[in-house]
């Protein structure tokens, strides 16, 4: 009997509470049409990246988690030619800019969601979180939280080359 | 500022009759029961109703703007499962894989009150009762006189 309660609490503290299930992965990226960072007069929609095997980031100068995660995007963009569509989310559009020019940017375009709108409709609820969507506009990958090394080269890296196989 | 606003809440709640000022009521009753069955995603033991982070606010904006845009109480909680997974109902859905869950609660008294009514039958089995004998019973008096002269003592 110990042993068997032993075991459930055993499994239980393993499990971290923060993950909860994804009801994302499988199902269309919601469409969303929000300004451009640097040019706030022009809308960008998921659209555009339709055809393209492509990440979505949740990012903000003031999460620091973010910080941390920053210079692996950078690299995810450059070594791996991934294209990353960044949503600075709830922040200012003046730090940001300044974030993007002193750490690098790896985005092929930032998008404001300054009111959070587009935040709930992705779901998002502890930042960053990082999507990852295929050919066809699918949502195949959620991450809540740092994008750590030991996640991009296990789990997004293997991915990416599925999805970017011909 | 405050007197203003003040007599401008007292104005307010001075014509309850008009419809405007019940459809309000109703509303407003709407969005909290609704504030209240929805767990903040950040905090995760407070609903959206008890929640002061930013999220949970702004979650219970989106509430209020959907329900002023008629929508039903059913559909705004299918929008937040769909966004933030079943997890996000205070009080989980009875499914396939929520059963132990609620469930396991029950069974685990049940085995319980098997394993004390199966423990408690083997030990009547070995609990047998016999009279003591001669040698036993005159033991059992030396000792019992021997603890009662000490106490005298």
């Amino acid at each position: 009997m110990f042993l068997v309660v032993a075991a459930f609490l055993a499994i239980g503290l393993g499990l971290n509470p923060r993950e909860v299930p994804s009801p994302f992965v499988g199902k269309s990226v919601p469409a969303f049409a929000a300004p451009l960072l640097k040019e706030p007069q022009r809308k960008f929609s998921q659209e555009e990246m339709l055809g393209k095997v492509w990440v979505l980031n949740f990012w903000a100068t003031w999460c620091p988690p973010c910080r941390e995660e920053h210079p692996l995007l950078v690299e995810l963009a450059r070594k791996e030619r991934v294209p990353i569509v960044g949503i600075n989310y709830k922040d200012d559009p003046a730090r940001a800019i300044a974030w993007l020019r002193d750490l690098g940017d790896p985005y092929v375009a930032t998008l404001t969601d300054f009111e959070g709108r587009m935040g709930i409709d992705f779901g998002v609820y502890g930042m960053p979180e990082t999507f990852v969507i295929d050919r066809k506009g699918v949502i195949r990958y959620k991450r809540i939280g740092v994008i750590d090394r030991a996640r991009l080269d296990a789990e997004i890296l293997p991915l990416l080359k599925e999805l970017q196989r011909p | 500022m405050r007197t203003v606003l003040a007599l401008l809440m007292l104005l307010l709640a001075q014509s309850p009759g008009t419809a405007w000022a019940d459809s309000h009521a109703e509303l407003d009753r709407r969005a909290k029961d609704l504030a209240a069955q929805l767990r903040c995603l950040v905090c995760q033991n407070q609903t959206i109703a008890e929640s002061n982070a930013e999220l949970a606010r702004d979650l219970r904006a989106v509430v209020r703007e959907q329900l002023s845009q008629g929508r039903s109480d059913r559909e705004i909680i299918a929008f937040m499962v769909a966004r933030y997974g079943d997890f996000v109902l205070y009080k989980p859905p009875l499914k396939a894989t929520t059963l132990l869950l609620w469930f396991g609660p029950a069974l685990l008294l049940a085995a319980g009150a098997a394993t004390l009514f199966l423990y408690l039958r083997r030990r009547r089995g070995r609990l047998d009762e016999r009279a003591l004998t001669e040698e036993e019973q005159r033991r059992a008096r030396t000792l019992l006189e021997g603890a009662s002269d000490r106490e005298a003592r």
